[in-house]
C-alpha cells in the first residue's frame, strides 16, 4: 500500500514538474516569437516591459487572466466553454508519454523509479496521434459556438485542414515505427542510440529524410502555423475560430496552440533526431567520469533538438507567405499523400532487403 | 498469478497517463473559475453581438457551407483507417518476413486504387 502512495506521489510530482516546465516554455516562446520575429526584421521587439521585454509574458498572462470574458450574445455558453478546455486538455496530455531524458533508474525509498519518463506505455504514438486528434474538436465546436460567421468559417477549415494533414503525419511516421520494430516512444528512441548516423532521419538501410520532410511540413500545418494559417487568417477572417473568444479562453486557445507546437516538436526530436541521445555514442560526462550526471546531457540534447524545430516555426513565419487554401489542400492530398506512400513502400523492401 | 500481476503492471503503466488527464483537465477548469471571479462584467447588447466589422450582424451565423468540406471528411476517415491498418504490420515487420511484405504490398495496391478513383473523379480538387 505504502509503495503504492509512493509511486502515485511520484507521479504527480513528475506531471506537475512537466505541467510547469510547458507553461514555462509556453511564456518563453510568446516573447521568443515576438524577439525573433522582431529581430528578423530588423525591429527590437517588445521592449517595454522589464529589461528587454522579458517580464512582457507575464504582463500578457495576468492582462488576460483579469480580463472580461464575453460570451457573445445567441452563442452556445455550454459548447462554447467547453471548447476551449478541450483543446488545451489535448494539447496537454500528449506529454504523458514523451520521453524527456534517458530511461535510467534511481531508487527511493526503496521503489525503482524513472524520472524522465511519466509513463511507457507500448502504443505511444498511438496515443498521442488519438488525444490530438480531439484538439481538432475543440477548434470546429468553439468556432460553431461562437454565432460569428468568421468563426464558422474558420472552424471548418481548420477542421479540414488538421485531417488532412494528419493523415500525412500517420503515413509520415510508419517508416520509422517499421525500423523501430515498436510504437512506444522510449524504444524507439533507445533504438537510435550511438553515433549520429543511427537516427532515424539518416540510418541506414533507408534514411527517412523523406518522411521528415513530410512530417514536418505536416506538423507546421497541423499546428495551424505560417505558412499553413489558413484557419486564423486576419486578412479574410479576422482571427478565424477565436475571433469572439476573450481573457481566459482566448488564452486558452493560445496555449494549447503553443503546446502542441513543443508537442509535434518533441515527437519530431524522439521520432527522427534521436530523442535523448547525443550524436556521438554514450554520454561525454559519462566518459570523463562523472556518471551520475550523465543525464544532463542526455536532457539538454533533447531540449536542443526540440528547441531547433521551434525556432524553425518562427524561421517559417518570418520568410514565407500564406498560401491559398486550394493550394494548401492539393499540396497535402496530392503531393505529401504519394510522397509519404510511397516512402513507405521503399522502406519496406530496403528494410526486407538489408535487414539489420 | 500471472494474470493479476500483468493487470497490475498494465495500470501502473496507464495511471500516470490518467493522472496526467485529470490534472491537465483540472488546470483548465480551476483557471476558468478563478478568473471568473476576478474579471469585471459589464455586459451590454453592442459588447454582445458578434463581430462583423463594424456593420450590424444580419442572418443566423449556421448558415450552409460547401459540400467539399464532407468530401474530404469523408476521404479522410477512409484513408485514416486503412493508415491505422498499417501500424500493426509495420510493428511487427521483421517477425513476420515475406509474406508480410507480399500483403501489405496487395493491400498498398488497394490503397492507391482508391486514392488514384478519388483523384481521377476529382474528390481531391478544391474551387
Amino acid at each position: 500500500m505504502a509503495e503504492l502512495a509512493l509511486r502515485m506521489a511520484f507521479s504527480l510530482a513528475q506531471i506537475t514538474v512537466v505541467m510547469g516546465v510547458i507553461m514555462l516554455t509556453i511564456m518563453v516562446l510568446t516573447l521568443a516569437e515576438r524577439k525573433v520575429l522582431g529581430w528578423m526584421q530588423d525591429r527590437m521587439g517588445p521592449m517595454e516591459v522589464g529589461p528587454y521585454g522579458i517580464l512582457q509574458p507575464v504582463a500578457d498572462g495576468l492582462k488576460l487572466f483579469f480580463k472580461e470574458d464575453i460570451v457573445p450574445a445567441g452563442a452556445n455558453r455550454f459548447l462554447f466553454s467547453l471548447a476551449p478546455i478541450l483543446a488545451l486538455v489535448a494539447a496537454l496530455i500528449g506529454f504523458a508519454v514523451v520521453p524527456f531524458g534517458p530511461d535510467t533508474t534511481i531508487e527511493l525509498f526503496g521503489i525503482q523509479f524513472k524520472p524522465f519518463i511519466i509513463s511507457d506505455i507500448n502504443i505511444g504514438i498511438l496515443y498521442i496521434l488519438a488525444f490530438t486528434s480531439i484538439g481538432a474538436y475543440g477548434v470546429i465546436l468553439g468556432g460553431w459556438a461562437s454565432n460569428s460567421k468568421y468563426s464558422l468559417l474558420g472552424g471548418l477549415r481548420s477542421a479540414a485542414q488538421v485531417i488532412s494533414y494528419e493523415l500525412n503525419v500517420g503515413l509520415a511516421i510508419v517508416g520509422v515505427l517499421l525500423l523501430a520494430g515498436s510504437l512506444s516512444l522510449v524504444k524507439i528512441t533507445q533504438a537510435q542510440a550511438g553515433w549520429f548516423w543511427n537516427w532515424y532521419v539518416f540510418a541506414p538501410p533507408f534514411p527517412q529524410l523523406l518522411a521528415f520532410v513530410v512530417y514536418v511540413i505536416s506538423a507546421v500545418a497541423e499546428t495551424n502555423r505560417v505558412p499553413f494559417d489558413l484557419p486564423e487568417a486576419e486578412s479574410e477572417l479576422v482571427a478565424g475560430f477565436f475571433t469572439e473568444y476573450s481573457g481566459m479562453r482566448f488564452a486558452f486557445f493560445f496555449i494549447a496552440e503553443y503546446a502542441n507546437m513543443i508537442l509535434v516538436s518533441c515527437i519530431a526530436a524522439a521520432l527522427f533526431l534521436g530523442g535523448w541521445n547525443a550524436p556521438y555514442p554514450g554520454t561525454a560526462l559519462a566518459r570523463m567520469g562523472f556518471v551520475q550526471f550523465a543525464w544532463v546531457e542526455n536532457v539538454v540534447w533533447f531540449a536542443a533538438k526540440v528547441y531547433f524545430f521551434l525556432f524553425l516555426f518562427f524561421w517559417l513565419r518570418a520568410t514565407l507567405p500564406r498560401l491559398r487554401y486550394d493550394q494548401l489542400m492539393r499540396f497535402g492530398w496530392k503531393v505529401m499523400l504519394p510522397i509519404a506512400l510511397g516512402n513507405i513502400l521503399v522502406t519496406a523492401i530496403a528494410a526486407y532487403l538489408f535487414p539489420r | 498469478m500471472a494474470g493479476s500481476e500483468q493487470l497490475l503492471d498494465y495500470l501502473g503503466r496507464y495511471f500516470p497517463v490518467l493522472l496526467f488527464i485529470g490534472i491537465a483537465l483540472a488546470f483548465g477548469v480551476v483557471t476558468l473559475v478563478l478568473s471568473y471571479f476576478v474579471q469585471p462584467k459589464y455586459p451590454e447588447s453592442e459588447k454582445l453581438s458578434t463581430y462583423e466589422c463594424g456593420s450590424e450582424p444580419f442572418s443566423d451565423a449556421r448558415m450552409p457551407f460547401p459540400v467539399r468540406y464532407y468530401i474530404f471528411a469523408m476521404l479522410f476517415v477512409i484513408f485514416d483507417i486503412e493508415v491505422i491498418f498499417l501500424y500493426p504490420w509495420a510493428v511487427t515487420f521483421f517477425k513476420i518476413g515475406l509474406v508480410g511484405l507480399i500483403e501489405m504490398l496487395i493491400f498498398i495496391a488497394l490503397f492507391v486504387v482508391a486514392y488514384v478513383y478519388a483523384w481521377k473523379k476529382g474528390a481531391l480538387e478544391w474551387d
